[in-house]
């Protein structure tokens, strides 16, 4: 795995430095995870996003956790994710606002057809907004016709890339731009409209837990691959426009976790268990 | 019916060099026997008149196995989304909707045109809400002609046909690779039968080669590593506005190339009835064969006429149009939407253009009939 990508002799020396350590000392082949970070080379490369972006840990963290990220092509949308997938050595398409998952239906179909014995993982990486308002028409129909993608939310509670509008996934209550006297309805149970729509395997987690959030980006892409369609949702605070300092990210993650306003929880069809349990027997020998 | 074996065969054997039969086929059917030819991997729809008996004719292809994969998606903006992610992921797609329809997709197919994607979209025209109609009217192609993709207008069912199997050829072309719509003004070629000329159904085009595209494929076989089709997602400096202007440019410089391969696979941007005459009418689709009807009575009462048939809105051949009606002193444009959106066109195109009538225009459900045409032109002679 490790020749699968290889620079041609003739540019060796004109290429970046970080493409040649991705080359050498990047996660392809599947072994490389969350409790490796710091000794190889990560997918993600300088981002732009904020100081403290709890979006830009969960996504670094999740691309670390990928299980084939040489096969892997993540379907982005509009939001603060896409100014980060420009820095990102997997292939990802990013087109417009909350098409992501009718584009990775079509993509991973596509590629079912052209390439019948490679597993190619579809992974959708979306926002809040992107998944759950203008998108959630696209998303849950692509439950419901149990499309073979994983579809991974980076929930801050808001629209933060058009500076801090409330979503349907902020709190009740929230005082947020465009919500001036606070949201008057519940934040989406979205994990619970996946469940319900079908998805095999479900999933709420933080960035507060990486190897939790490792367990379940995995076992999104295993059970998309075989049983289903996948939903993990990633609580990914966002101080610029919830106002906290950029060193209390995870803090806050605790916080909601503890008082119960944010509840890791998952669900699992009884085809995705049997599917993680021979997997676990395989890998125990 | 059970899938034949077929052939693969280039564009040129397929649309010019096949010994033809003859055929007495709706639009609708002439659009699935095209389809049955094109080698197509995927078609997605959404059911919407005059389209859905297109589309649903796909589907029996599909279950017949012409196709590998079809699905009825959940709106049309899901519709052309998907079938953008396919052929991202490197397969040949078709897809076909119809006024509302192609509003509600409306903010995909520039994403088609910046992507590259050698789409071809059958678009069969009618009327928008509100008022609301289901007939006949192109108001939607003045929609898009500002989209980037290349967009041909049928006249006959033949030429709905042809287009569309020359459709794939011109859009693949690693030079082009840009997105095609093909337009028909629904009903009076969905849904009225003519007499056409078909190649055998044992022969169908060579099968879509992604890795011959100016862009790479999104399928994780293709290095570099780092790629995305997004580069141009528009970072607050020099260099990003720089590489994003230039990108537009080269969509529109690929329509610009696309003209030699238009008159290879569908005999060029326009056609002339007596280019010499006088009074010129200017039309497209339809329309076109109303105009031909006003010339033969326009014959009969002594009155000498030449038509100009516009097969390709995008990229709009001004030039020959403007060659064409040099000697023209009156240019009628005759349309089937309230808005005028050809005479704009024609009259961005000419010199002189105050010789351009614009009309008549027909729209709301209203046919035109060729006395229509007649009587504008006697109108403005007498
Ligand atoms: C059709 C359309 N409507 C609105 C926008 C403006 N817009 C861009 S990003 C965004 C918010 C994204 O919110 P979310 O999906 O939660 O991602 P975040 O930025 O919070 O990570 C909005 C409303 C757009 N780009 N396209
Ligand atoms: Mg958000």
């Amino acid at each position: 795995m490790r020749n699968l990508f290889q620079v041609s002799a003739a540019f060796e020396d004109i290429m970046p430095a970080e493409y040649k350590s991705l080359i050498e000392n990047g996660p392809f082949g599947g072994d490389k995870g969350v409790t490796d970070l710091g000794t190889f080379k990560e997918l993600l490369e300088e981002h732009p996003l904020c100081a403290g972006c709890g979006l830009a840990l969960s996504l670094r963290l999740i691309l670390a956790s990928l299980p084939n990220p040489e096969h892997t092509i993540i379907v982005g949308s509009t939001g603060c994710s896409a100014l980060a997938f420009p820095q990102a050595a997997v292939h990802n398409i990013h087109s417009l606002f909350g098409n992501q998952n009718a584009v990775a239906s079509g993509l991973k179909r596509a590629l079912s057809l052209r390439f019948p014995d490679v597993v190619k993982d579809v992974v959708v990486i979306a926002g809040d907004g992107a998944t759950a308002d203008i998108g959630l028409d696209m998303v849950m129909h692509s439950w419901f016709r149990q499309e073979r993608i994983t579809t991974i939310m980076l929930d801050n509670e808001a629209y933060a890339n058009t500076g801090g509008q409330e979503s349907g996934m902020s709190q009740e209550g929230a005082v947020l731009n465009m919500a001036p006297k606070g949201k008057n309805f519940s934040k989406i149970s979205v994990p619970e409209l996946a469940w319900a729509s079908g998805c095999a395997y479900v999933a709420a987690v933080t960035p507060a837990n990486p190897r939790k959030l490792q367990s379940a980006v995995r076992r999104g892409i295993l059970a998309a691959r075989e049983t289903g369609s996948s939903y993990i949702q990633v609580y990914s605070p966002c101080p610029t426009n919830y106002k906290f300092k950029p060193n209390q990210t995870i803090e806050k993650v605790k916080s909601r976790e503890k008082d119960g306003t944010y509840q890791v929880r998952e669900y699992i069809s009884d085809e995705a268990q049997l599917l993680f349990d021979r997997l676990e027997e395989v890998k125990n020998g | 019916m059970m899938l034949q074996q077929q052939r693969e065969v280039d564009a040129e054997y397929l649309l010019f060099q096949a010994k033809r039969e003859k055929a007495f086929l709706t639009g609708s059917e002439a659009v699935a026997e095209a389809i049955k030819r094109a080698n197509v991997d995927m078609s997605v729809g959404y059911p919407i008149t005059p389209q859905s008996e297109a589309m649903q004719l796909i589907g029996e292809l599909y279950q017949m196995g012409y196709l590998q994969d079809y699905y009825r998606a959940e709106n049309e903006f899901a519709v052309m989304a998907s079938i953008h992610g396919a052929s991202l992921g490197g397969g040949r797609v078709f897809t076909s909707t119809s006024g509302p329809g192609t509003l509600r997709a409306m903010e995909m197919f520039p994403v088609w045109a910046g992507a590259r994607q050698p789409i071809v979209c059958a678009f069969m025209c009618r009327g928008l809400s509100l008022p609301p109609s289901i007939q006949p009217e192109n108001i939607e192609m003045g929609m898009l002609l500002n989209t980037g993709m290349i967009m041909l207008h049928a006249e006959t069912v033949q030429d709905y046909f042809d287009m569309i199997l020359g459709a794939y050829a011109i859009a693949e072309q690693p030079e082009v690779h840009l997105p095609i719509g093909v337009f028909a003004d629904g009903f009076f070629l969905t849904h009225t039968r003519e007499s056409v000329t078909l190649p055998p159904s044992d022969i169908k085009l060579k099968t879509y080669n992604p890795s011959a595209a100016p862009v790479p494929c999104f399928n994780s076989e293709t290095p570099p590593l780092r790629i995305t089709r997004d580069p141009l997602l528009n970072k607050s400096n020099a260099i990003s506005y720089g590489a994003n202007a230039s990108w537009h440019q080269e969509i529109l410089s690929a329509s610009i190339r696309s003209k030699k391969h238009i008159n290879r696979y569908i005999g060029g941007s326009l056609e002339t009835e007596n280019p010499d005459a006088g009074i010129m009418i200017v039309a497209s689709g339809t329309a076109v064969s109303q105009s031909r009807e006003a010339l033969r009575i326009l014959h009969k009462m002594g009155i000498r006429a030449g038509l100009v048939k516009i097969k390709t809105i995008r990229p709009f051949p001004g030039e020959e149009l403007a060659a064409a009606t040099a000697r023209a002193s009156l240019i009628l444009v005759p349309e089937f939407n309230a808005e005028g959106w050809l005479s704009r066109e024609v009259m961005a195109s000419l010199d002189r253009n105050s010789r351009v009538v614009s009309g008549p225009r027909v729209f709301g459900g209203m046919t035109m009939p060729p006395n229509l045409i007649v009587n504008e032109i006697l109108s403005r002679i007498s």
